[in-house]
């Protein structure tokens, strides 16, 4: 079928957007601003509840979209809207003429720095859960001592339901995250305490609430309910953690050798770019507004422009690949009342 | 600690300072405390620097006890401050400088309150000409005395004497700097460097040849705080948040301390008495104390004022060691002799805490 469908993110939406695209018979054409595809999942170790290696995922994604154009370290220059249709400038000259373009740009990491009394950036055994994936998937990190690792803390929502931030949105994933990354810390580390500061600990997916269970019970993880209030460094460079235990009413501080902050999820940059050129709405939260929040989250409110993915607010990846297959059936849907 | 990263932040939390043209407005405390302080910050800027700073005698506290003690209402304390503006309106001047901590943090939350509710604005000035038929502009400009000793800390250092080196070793002073809880807590924005990480006592370390100290408790109250100290059965919660940071800052050997707050340097030096008294501890070398200095009398020392003539035998804590230390001369026996020789006596020396 001839119609161009231009999908902007080659991150997991966009992937599992084109797989289904092309098994319906189309031919999308991936922008990819980065070298390489599959987005954050990309660089993630693996993934909850069932440690599902993220390699797997991506590389599957990969596989079945392999017949997809598509273009990496390619950004685009400008959107320019025709009579019925949409011409897309790409930063290496070409341009492309659709009538679907399908946003997928997903979302950025929360910047922990801007939480300046957790002192990332400036504490050097201070990192973010991305950091941590990174380490598992390649073990390199100096902060991260794979003698030394008596304690660990995890401080929840940075930058995630946080007005100081500018972020009230939840992240939805960071809750069952800093479970999964504590019950790994404790499997590489079984005598390290492990402590998670939270201020509420949302496990709503499938499995979530057995997996918090299991790091309490099996691997003895610590949960204390109370935001951390400052970090410092000691004189042998560990971290030390102040916090309110608010279920005991007392004050806490700990000294550890690793603090990870779950840094949360904020509208991409690249998002907030196309919805400029594209004249495309933002919502409150910063993430793209779609046509309606409850029946109809993929559309947007311009014609032949939809969405898929974290680009119009925090999701899971199972959320994630539900929405771009939903995605793919409305742009198939839309070419077919073209036509 | 990743040095490049705090720079980043204090690159992120610089405010604007004028040079020159200032109103300046006094502690309440402060020259009970430790008087030279405020009369070697004009001096500095007037005679030193040949700046123009303005005071008057006609104005009075901010309020700003009262208000952190909750025994006046905010209208109250807004009035006061009103006057304070209209004053400076009438001297002519649109920079408004305060020696207090407390002041400076009362002026920026007043500020920001009128900028938010214009009405509240109104009102206050409908209550000032009421009282005392006055008008008032709000300051263009409102800085802590401390971001004008900051912002001429590299002229400081051109005109020094002495630097901040331990002349025994060559090795740079070790310094901890405390900031005092209102001067940016509460508007990051209004202070240099921020809440987190202020570096405005740590340009002029540094400027001036020192190293700063980082420790756990950095950010921790010196243990002064309103109703902690003046609720005299709070007196043992203030003394338990002293201790907390000595005991914390311990470890790093510092040389001396550096404040920029009338309340902190009072209660870091004088609890250090106490300190001695229940536990038997000190935390200095030798016995004594760890000296607790203003940023006004540590310009002038490293200027080469006489540490006698700007009331360093105020302090509790012995300082002679720190000026040793530095090389700085001092005469022993004026210690204790006030104008035209005047003999001021010698305070009876503690039991624990070493003095000289």
């Amino acid at each position: 079928m001839k119609e161009n469908i231009v999908i902007i993110g080659g991150g997991i939406a966009g992937l599992e957007a084109a797989a289904q695209l092309l098994s319906l018979g189309y031919k999308p054409i991936i922008i990819e601003k980065s070298d390489h595809l599959g987005g954050h999942v990309a660089e993630w170790n693996c993934l909850f509840p069932d440690m599902t290696p993220a390699r797997d995922i991506v590389s599957s994604l990969a596989a079945r979209s392999a017949d997809a154009n598509i273009f990496l370290n390619t950004e685009i220059s400008f959107v320019n809207k025709l009579k019925d249709s949409y011409n897309i400038m790409l930063s290496n000259g070409i341009s492309i003429i659709t009538k679907i373009i399908l946003v997928t740009t997903g979302f950025s990491v929360f910047d922990a720095a801007k939480k300046e009394e957790y002192g990332y950036g400036v504490y050097d055994q201070v990192i973010t859960n991305r950091d941590l994936e990174h380490w598992f998937n390649t073990g390199e990190d100096k902060r991260v001592n794979d003698c030394g690792m008596n304690a660990v803390g995890f401080v929840h929502c940075v930058g995630s339901r946080d007005e100081k931030a500018r972020n009230p949105q939840c992240s939805k994933v960071c809750c069952i995250t800093a479970v999964k990354q504590a019950i790994e810390l404790k499997q590489k580390f079984p005598d390290a305490m492990v402590y998670c500061f939270y201020m509420d600990l949302r496990m709503f997916g499938k499995k979530y609430e057995d997996f918090y269970i299991s790091a309490q019970r099996d691997y003895g993880v610590r949960f204390i309910r109370g935001r951390v209030s400052e970090v410092s460094e000691n004189i042998d460079g560990r971290v030390i953690v102040k916090a309110e235990d608010t279920l005991s009413g007392k004050p806490v501080k700990v000294t550890l050798d690793l603090l990870v902050l779950m840094a949360g999820m904020v509208c991409s940059p690249d998002s907030t770019r196309v919805a400029n050129m594209a004249r495309l709405p933002v919502d409150s939260d910063g993430f793209l507004k779609s046509e309606d929040n409850v029946a109809d989250i993929i559309s947007s409110p311009k014609e032949g422009v939809f969405y898929a993915g974290a680009c119009t607010g925090p999701k899971t990846v199972p959320e994630t690949l539900a929405e771009a297959r939903a995605a793919a059936l409305k742009v198939h849907l839309y070419i077919k009342g073209l036509e | 600690m990743i040095y490049q990263g705090k720079q980043k932040i204090w690159a992120d939390y610089q405010k604007e300072i004028p040079d020159n043209h200032w109103f300046y407005v006094r502690s309440c405390i402060r020259q009970n405390f430790f008087p030279g302080s405020e009369k070697m910050f004009l001096e500095i800027c007037r005679n030193v620097l040949k700046k123009d700073f303005f005071e008057t005698e006609y104005h009075t506290t901010c309020g700003g006890i009262a208000y952190h003690c909750d025994t006046i209402p905010q209208e109250t304390v807004m009035t006061i401050v009103a006057r304070q503006f209209a004053l400076m309106t009438e001297a002519g001047y649109e920079n408004y400088v305060a020696s207090c901590i407390t002041s400076f943090g009362n002026y920026a939350e007043i500020i920001e309150t009128w900028r938010e509710f214009p009405e509240v604005e109104t009102r206050i000035r409908e209550l000032l000409w009421k009282a005392c038929r006055r008008e008032f502009k709000i300051p263009k400009n409102l800085a802590h005395a401390s971001d004008l000793i900051y912002k001429y800390r590299n002229e400081i250092a051109a005109r020094a004497k002495y630097r901040l080196v331990n002349r025994y070793t060559g090795e740079p002073l070790k310094v901890v700097e405390h900031i005092g809880c209102h001067y940016a807590k509460m508007f990051p924005s209004k202070g240099v460097g921020g809440a987190e990480y202020p570096y405005v006592l740590c340009g002029m370390i540094e400027s001036w040849g020192g190293n700063v100290i980082d420790y756990p408790e950095r950010r921790h109250c010196c243990g002064y705080g309103f109703r902690q100290y003046h609720v005299k059965a709070n007196r043992g919660y203030s003394l338990s948040n002293t201790y907390k940071k000595f005991e914390s800052m311990e470890p790093y050997h510092p040389d001396f301390i550096l404040t920029n707050c009338p309340g902190c340097p009072y209660f870091m030096d004088r609890w250090q008495y106490v300190i001695a008294e229940t536990e038997g501890k000190t935390y200095g070398g030798n016995g004594y104390g760890i000296p607790v200095l203003t940023y006004e009398e540590l310009a002038s020392l490293v200027l080469g004022y006489d540490p006698w003539d700007i009331g360093m035998q105020l302090h509790q804590v012995a300082v002679e060691p720190l000026l040793d230390k530095i090389g700085i001369a001092y005469d022993p026996k004026e210690k204790y002799k006030g104008l035209n020789e005047k003999d001021l006596m010698r305070p009876e020396l503690p039991g624990v805490l070493r003095c000289c």
